[in-house]
């Protein structure tokens, strides 16, 4: 296989196109119809990891990869989660820092949690 | 492929990464298209990264995405459509180019060049539709990468340099799509095999792929 490429029928990156155009719809409508809360981030996330999977395990082959190369690439980026987890952390710490110090001063906003 | 087990697979991984050996079984250009990507990745989460952080940490309202980036067709307002339309064009050109990596490795050199084209042609509509909304934006709407009449002054610091760096990203691919294209049309590759072909689009379904975290993370959430 690694002598001639990845070549695979036609139809499969038809096929997979089509999904993408489907999946896409779905996800102009989550805005369109104005969906909130939970059900929208969710939703949001759902069909972006499902577009992003079939575009990485198709469109790239990483499906037909040898896991030498899948581990390569995925894994590095799998630990990116832990910079998002961390700033995460980090950014509700500022949020609260600013609700309690600069918002108070300015009085934009009234009945925060403040504890002095 | 002959043994596809889960064993297998694990014996296979320590093999290839045993000893003093190559451990990718593709071709070195490949290889390295595929570690440039892995360090794009990283560029490209820092951003969307460092857009959460800020996201979170204002005290004021965000900019409402779903009104900032509305057409006005015949009257009535539609959410998000140029974006919209940004991300099918996107997509489409996805799929000319995963046609035209299927035609380089049979050897069809002038399908493989027009797809190619019409890949690149795909690409630079989608450059000019960002520059269409960039001007909007700038100039009808006001925003500045350091404020803005909407909500949270770093809205427009992100979405310039969240976008900038992905019209950028686009604006390459499409150079780099021609001069492989043209490249092929006249037999370059018939010595070296049409993987480039299947190199190229590596990048650029990279290009799409980003696009779809940005569009959920900025133009969705």
């Amino acid at each position: 296989m690694s002598e001639t490429g990845q070549q695979h029928p036609l139809t499969v990156y038809i096929w997979i196109w089509i999904l993408l155009f489907v999946l896409s719809s779905f996800s102009y409508m989550v805005d369109y119809y104005n969906l909130q809360g939970y059900l929208r981030w969710s939703l949001i996330l759902i069909f972006m990891l499902l577009k992003a999977g079939f575009i990485v395990a198709i469109f790239m082959h990483m499906k037909w990869e040898r896991l030498a190369l899948l581990g390569a690439i995925i894994l590095p980026t799998a630990f990116l989660l832990i910079l998002v987890g961390m700033m995460t952390l980090e950014a509700d710490y500022t949020f609260l820092a600013r609700d309690v110090f600069f918002v108070e001063q300015d009085g934009l906003l009234e009945g925060g949690n403040h504890h002095h | 492929m002959a043994n596809d087990t889960l064993t297998g697979n694990l014996q296979n991984f320590a093999e290839d990464w045993a000893a003093d050996r190559e451990a990718f079984k593709v071709p070195w250009g490949k290889a390295m298209m595929w570690i440039f990507l892995l360090s794009d990745t990283f560029i490209f989460t820092c951003f969307l990264t460092s857009y959460m952080t800020v996201r979170m940490t204002t005290t004021v309202p965000w900019p409402f995405a779903s009104e900032v980036f509305a057409l006005t067709v015949f009257g009535v307002s539609v959410p998000l459509l140029l974006i919209a339309i940004m991300t099918f064009i996107l997509i489409t050109s996805s799929g000319t180019m995963a046609l035209a990596v299927n035609y380089g490795y049979r050897q069809d050199r002038k399908k493989t060049m027009l797809l190619m084209v019409a890949t690149a042609i795909l690409g630079a509509s989608f450059v000019g539709m960002q520059a269409f909304e960039w001007t909007k934006l700038i100039v009808d709407e006001g925003i500045r990468p350091w404020g803005n009449p909407m909500g949270a002054s770093q809205f427009g610091a992100v979405f310039f340099m969240v976008t900038g760096f992905h019209g950028f990203h686009v604006s390459c691919g499409v150079i780099y799509l021609l001069v492989v294209a043209i490249k092929v049309y006249k037999g370059h590759y018939e010595k070296k095999g049409y993987a480039i072909v299947e190199i190229t689009g590596l990048y650029w379904h990279f290009v799409d792929l980003v696009w779809v975290f940005i569009f959920a993370f900025f133009y969705l959430w």
